[in-house]
């Protein structure tokens, strides 16, 4: 058995090299959501395997396409071969007998192999510290529900960093409202489905804070492309911060109650839910704490008040096929009732 | 060339005198009731190519949409539903047409028979099949108008439920989809029975199952794969239009019902279905290499035994297209094991071509290079399938670009390769006319050029994180000079596809005479004339061994004094 | 080519090959099992998990003279067969008349039963898990009964012509096999959804 520090050297190092041969195409290194780049305990278990597939994957492939070259030049017709044919072979049960029984031995070390990690990554067992978290795909968009706090939130998931010190796993349980979707932070670690009355689960454990993207990995209808992930992995202060104000009652601005009323009688309320207001919908995103995210529409556009104003105007502008309707609001409405999500914060 | 006065068939020519010049109307009438073996074939092939050049067109869409991140050539919609259309287009209406085109025209050729068992049942499949086309692409012409592209499906090629319900897929692109599938797909099964029927009823005296050609060998395989993959199909289809239509609840998951098992039921079709397009793959490689290399096939009972082996293991293997959907460890860990294990007799198949040349005369003839071109493809594609069967790894590359490159490098480097390959070395049999080596040349070395630089490049674009069915991406992901490399291949392998095209149809009229033999081969096919007279022998055959004309040309080191 | 004398030592041996046709209607019979696998697979899965509606227990009755005249149907088509194949015509109109009779019995069980379970239980197929998988799974082998009772009707008219002898035994051994298959399936069927589903 290896030490955990010669796991990780050579985790380091097979990480480095394979850095290095594919480092032309890490451009903008820091957003790319490359499986090259395991920030988790899955991701990083799932990195290693692979080196192991392809080194003998590629063994075989210099083995068998090396002869292959070599038997393409070697017997190439020439013009100085004797006339007639050459020596017709029919078999050698001897040989064939040798190239079947290699290939077993190899999926056999391949399989057992393989089969450990399924094991590992499927049945870990949940520590008890683990944090919670159902998500809930819609088309086209994410509701993220962490049941310990009380808290619904979209789009953009919050979980906090886990050390050898502090370990800190999140368990995510994955579940489907309308079609099929799947979970994909490729960072940190394999995709999920999420299908309807079918619950999944899968587990992760970020070891370094900050910011981690995917995206949908399921054909989900019209906008799948545009139905983005964004993880941020929290320091446990940060988490804490955030996951504080999470849990407080939507603010109420009295300088937007204009907005508000627009908000509330428009049919917006029937899809949205703003807590401690009368707005209980859940067809769309909770809007509880709308400005406490960095993009709209799952990561559609940047959350700024234009694009607000314009999504609400009209959702066609950024993502046609998007469930929400264009509410039809005359100029001063929109102005009002951005100037309220603005307030939501 | 043989230079051995071959005792071929005589043509007997029916018509005598001017005065019996057939009209226009006539000819395209006899092509059209026709229940004759090559003709249905030739019409099969010339239906897969119109097929080929319009879902290569839509892939040539779909990479220039995607050349740029966030463009605006195709929307979304237009976007979904080109790659549907693509998919869908390229394994129903261009794969298999091709295949049992060709088998179509070989088998009873390869057999020494007259024709197929059923000539009106392969007239009726044929129709079938082309029916199932025309509805599945009058589909862009209904719906909100043409630029919308109308009602096609926009579902993806595996139409999951429940998103293919009525509620998530109002109008009609879902049931264009599945009604066209159902139909085309009455006529696979009609050409399937066909081909068994043929093959074990009708072959000449003396050719024992052991004697036939590889090529007609693994087409009985692939026709009895058949009879059980595309019927899991056709019952889910129906299934979906009872929900869709009669209110039924299948895939109903707020009745109970469950999107799970239409996956399965999907994959136990999909599955095999690649196994139904490759098999015939290796068949026509397995008669090309050999006269390329002047040397008998290495190992044909066991290349046989491998591929009744891959006809069952096939069967087992459909989940590993689901590791993600949350199935339990253990199905996950077998999975993986009947997936690693069908890559052995698979692989053989390459141990025994490489042994096949192995000592040979190697001549690089147009469909001798597409053949040399499979045999690397095809070792790389298993490779990568070795990688993605193993399901932790998979769970990060499923439904990612390196899939789409995987498949791609089998149904393209492996099954359009040799379908080139086929095509090249059964021409001057069909027509009479050598293709030309010059153009063949070109087409291949273009064509080979562009598939490596996009299929190469896709597999990293999967790795760093690009899912597929996606219209457009974000510029901030890293993708976006892959997917420019990507898109250019493609656009130099349309390019090589055109060149093809022009050298198929010239070819006609202007190139070479070819003669009965022209490739100096050993099967009964290049003992009748070119084109084959419409009776095909004017005596049945008898045959000795497994390669009569080498018997014929050898008489003193005939094959029967070897095989065991 | 055939003409030339290749001075093989082996003689020429009887060369004999399975008729084209059973060998075309038993993959036909391959591909259908297929295709009812399916629906049989979706049946037991679904099986007590409907949300509502009539259980199977609730409304199904053991169907067992429909099942009987079914089975026997396979032995009168079998003494058709015989006599066709010894040319003895009047015999065949017979028991291919008493195949047809007792195909006939059966779908009219199946309607009945249908109409019972339509107008008096309130089942279709949109009722619930256990209505569409049951009407699909019956009602596509009660597809095939009809299927094969044209066929038959059809031979049988042609007999009453007198157009039918023995050279015609093997095509008719051929619709027989298909009946067989159709018998086999109800086998099936029956099993799972009245014995072991209810």
């Amino acid at each position: 058995m290896q030490t955990r520090h010669a796991q990780c050297l050579i985790r380091r190092s097979s990480a480095s090299a394979w850095l290095l041969l594919t480092s032309p195409m890490l451009i903008a290194q820091g957003t790319t959501p490359s499986t090259l780049a395991p920030a988790s305990t899955p991701a990083h278990q799932i990195f290693d395997l692979s080196v192991f597939v392809v080194a003998i994957t590629g063994g075989i492939f210099l083995v068998v396409g090396g002869l292959l070259a070599v038997v393409l030049f070697r017997f190439r017709a020439r013009k100085t071969d004797p006339l007639g044919e050459p020596a017709q072979i029919y078999g050698s049960t001897q040989i064939e007998l040798a190239w079947t029984v290699i290939p077993v031995l190899i999926v056999v070390v391949l399989f057992l192999t393989t089969a450990r990690i399924i094991f590992a990554i499927q049945d870990a067992q949940k520590p008890k510290t683990a944090l919670d978290v159902t998500v809930i795909g819609h088309q086209f968009w994410w509701e993220f529900r962490y049941p310990k706090y009380g808290v619904v939130t979209a789009n953009e998931l919050h979980i906090p960093v886990s050390s050898d010190a502090a370990p800190a796993a999140t368990f995510l349980k994955l579940t489907s409202a309308d079609v099929n979707h799947s979970f994909w932070i490729p960072q940190l670690a394999g995709k999920t489905d999420l299908i309807a009355n079918h619950a999944n689960t899968m587990w992760m454990d970020p070891q370094k804070p900050g910011l981690y993207l995917g995206q949908c990995a399921q054909f989900c209808g019209s906008q799948h492309a545009m139905m983005l992930l964004s993880v941020y992995v929290d320091t446990p202060e940060q988490f804490d911060t955030w996951i504080k104000n999470q849990q407080q009652p939507a603010q109420q601005d009295p300088a937007v109650v204009a907005g508000r009323k627009v908000f509330e009688g428009q049919a917006c309320m029937n899809c949205h839910t703003v807590s401690g207001t009368a707005a209980t919908g859940r067809f769309g995103p909770d809007l509880s704490h709308l400005m406490s995210r960095a993009t709209l529409a799952s990561g559609a556009m940047d959350n700024t008040p234009a694009n607000l104003r314009q999504w609400i105007k009209s959702p066609d502008t950024f993502k046609r096929g998007a469930l929400m309707p264009a509410m039809q609001l005359n100029d001063e409405q929109l102005d009002q009732v951005t100037a309220y999500l603005e307030t939501l914060k | 060339m043989s230079d051995y006065p071959l005792p071929v068939s005589q043509v007997i020519d029916p018509s005598t005198s001017a005065s019996e010049r057939v009209t226009f109307l006539e000819k395209l009438h006899g092509w059209v009731v026709t229940v004759d073996h090559k003709r249905l074939g030739i019409l099969y092939i010339l239906y897969s190519t119109f097929f080929l050049l319009v879902a290569g067109a839509e892939a040539v869409m779909i990479r220039i949409q995607l050349a740029y991140p966030h463009n605006h050539v195709l929307s979304a919609q237009v976007f979904n539903r080109f790659f549907t259309m693509h998919g869908t287009t390229m394994v129903f209406l261009v794969g298999m047409p091709f295949l049992f085109g060709f088998a179509n025209y070989i088998v009873p050729l390869q057999i020494g028979a007259r024709d197929m068992a059923f000539p009106r049942l392969n007239a009726f499949s044929f129709w079938m099949t082309a029916f199932g086309g025309f509805l599945l692409y009058y589909s862009f012409l209904g719906g909100a108008g043409l630029y919308g592209v109308g009602n096609a499906p926009d579902v993806g090629w595996f139409a999951y439920a429940p998103l293919t319900a009525r509620s998530f897929s109002p109008g009609h692109a879902t049931d264009y989809w599945a009604l066209a599938l159902i139909v085309s797909g009455f006529g696979t099964l009609g050409t399937a029975i066909n081909i068994i029927a043929t093959i074990i009823s009708m072959r000449c005296k003396g050719m024992t199952l052991m004697r036939m050609p590889l090529f007609t060998w693994l087409l009985l395989i692939v026709s009895m794969l058949t009879l059980v993959t595309i019927t899991p199909l056709t019952a889910a289809q129906f299934m979906l239009l009872i929900d869709r239509y009669l209110g039924g609840h299948f895939f109903d998951t707020q009745a109970g019902g469950s999107s799970l098992i239409w996956i399965h039921f999907f994959w136990i079709f999909g599955h095999p279905e690649v196994y139904v397009l490759v098999i015939p793959a290796f068949a026509i490689a397995n008669e090309i290499i050999p006269v390329f290399c002047r040397k008998a096939i290495f190992g044909y009972p066991a290349m046989v035994a491998a591929s009744v082996c891959i006809m069952f293991v096939s069967l087992s293997v459909w989940a590993h297209h689901m590791f993600t959907v949350g199935m339990t460890s253990v199905s996950n860990a077998f999975f993986t094991l009947s997936t690693m294990l069908v890559g052995v007799p698979t692989g053989i198949k390459i141990f025994n071509w490489i042994a096949t040349l192995w000592g040979g005369r190697i001549r690089f003839t147009t469909p001798m290079l597409f053949c040399i071109g499979f045999l690397f493809q095809f070792l790389i594609a298993g490779l990568t399938g070795i990688m993605l069967s193993v399901s932790p790894w998979d769970w990060q590359l499923h439904n990612s670009y390196f899939v789409i490159a995987h498949f791609h490098y089998v149904l393209v480097g492996a099954v359009v390769f040799c379908i080139f390959a086929g095509i090249y070395y059964w021409y001057p049999k069909a027509t009479g006319r050598l293709m030309s080596e010059t153009l063949g040349k070109w087409h291949f070395w273009l064509f080979a050029i562009g598939f490596h630089i996009t299929f190469d490049t896709m597999h990293f674009l999967g790795l760093l994180g690009m899912p597929r069915s996606i219209y457009t991406y974000q510029p901030d992901r890293g993708w976006n000079f892959l997917n420019l490399v990507v898109s250019v291949g493609g656009l130099i392998q349309g390019i090589a596809v055109l060149i093809f095209a022009y050298n198929f149809i010239v070819s006609y009229w202007r190139g070479e005479v070819a003669g009965d033999d022209p490739w100096d081969a050993w099967t009964l096919e290049w003992t009748t004339s070119s084109p084959p007279p419409v009776y095909n022998f004017e005596e049945e055959p008898e045959v000795h061994s497994r390669r009569p004309l080498w018997d014929l040309k050898h008489p003193g080191d005939p094959d029967w004094e070897y095989e065991s | 080519m055939s003409s030339i004398p290749l001075g093989h030592p082996e003689r020429t041996v009887e060369w004999h090959l399975p008729s084209k046709r059973r060998v075309g209607m038993t993959a036909l019979i391959v591909g259908e099992s297929a295709i009812f696998t399916i629906f049989v697979v979706a049946y037991v899965f679904y099986m007590g998990k409907s949300l509502s509606g009539p259980t199977p227990a609730q409304v199904l009755e053991v169907p067992i003279l429909a099942t009987i005249c079914l089975l026997s149907s396979s032995l009168t088509i079998l003494r058709a067969e015989k006599a066709i194949e010894d040319d003895r015509m009047r015999s065949f109109t017979v028991w291919l008349g008493a195949t047809i009779a007792l195909a006939a019995v059966f779908l009219t069980c199946t309607a009945l039963e249908w109409r019972k379970l339509i107008y008096q239980d309130g089942l279709t197929v949109s009722t619930n898990l256990f209505g569409t998988t049951f009407y699909s799974l019956v009602g596509l082998h009660a597809t095939h009964v009809v299927v094969g009772l044209v066929l038959l009707t059809s031979i049988f008219i042609f007999s009453l012509f007198g157009w039918v002898d023995s050279r015609q035994s093997e095509r008719f051994g051929v619709i027989a096999l298909y009946w067989h298959f159709v018998d086999s399936v109800w086998i099936v069927v029956f099993t799972v959804v009245y014995l072991i589903g209810r």
